[in-house]
């Protein structure tokens, strides 16, 4: 985890007892409260509660997938969605990411066919999810 | 929450000036673990 972490992003720790006021700023009501910004700052992905590390991990990159589409980065944004989806498929964090791989799909090549094709994904493999009844607009 | 073995910064401030100059998300752990 130290090495994805260390790879993919700039890690600042803020502990309540000596930075009160970051997480006022921040709007952290709780700890752990984790916040993903894009490199422009702007919050991309925020993780509120302990999680166990196969689903924090899954959170972590699906986090790295929102900031780098948030950058208008698709293609890069895609795989580590679509990695979230695969290597994490049994985790909370896969729907999502496999909706928000749809999205990135999308806006890097102005297919509309992406999103239909992700939405037949969502219904196939997570008909259940929330994320699958967001996609249905997407059925054409 | 997160791992040993990161170097983490201390001022988010400087921290998202590092992530604008290196085009790298910033990850804010807010925690209130034993130090």
């Amino acid at each position: 985890m130290g090495t994805f972490i260390s790879e993919n992003f700039v890690p600042v720790k803020i502990h309540v007892k000596e930075q009160p006021q970051n997480f006022k700023r921040f709007g952290a009501q709780w700890t752990p409260t984790i916040l993903i910004m894009t490199s422009d700052g702007d919050e991309a992905h925020r993780i509120e509660g302990f999680l166990p590390v196969e689903d924090f991990l899954a959170q972590l990159e699906l986090g790295l997938g929102k900031a780098l589409l948030r950058e208008e980065k698709f293609q890069e944004a895609e795989s580590h969605l679509r990695a979230v989806a695969s290597e994490h498929a049994d985790s909370e964090s896969a729907p999502q990411a496999l909706y928000w791989a749809g999205v990135a799909a999308y806006k890097g090549t102005k297919d509309p066919g992406k999103l239909k094709e992700t939405y037949q994904n969502l219904l196939k493999r997570f008909p259940s999810s929330e994320w699958t009844r967001k996609g249905v607009v997407w059925a054409g | 929450m997160v791992a040993l073995g990161i170097s983490w910064l201390k001022d988010p401030d400087q921290a998202l000036q590092v992530a604008k100059n290196q085009r790298k998300p910033a990850l804010l752990d807010f925690s209130a673990a034993p130090q």
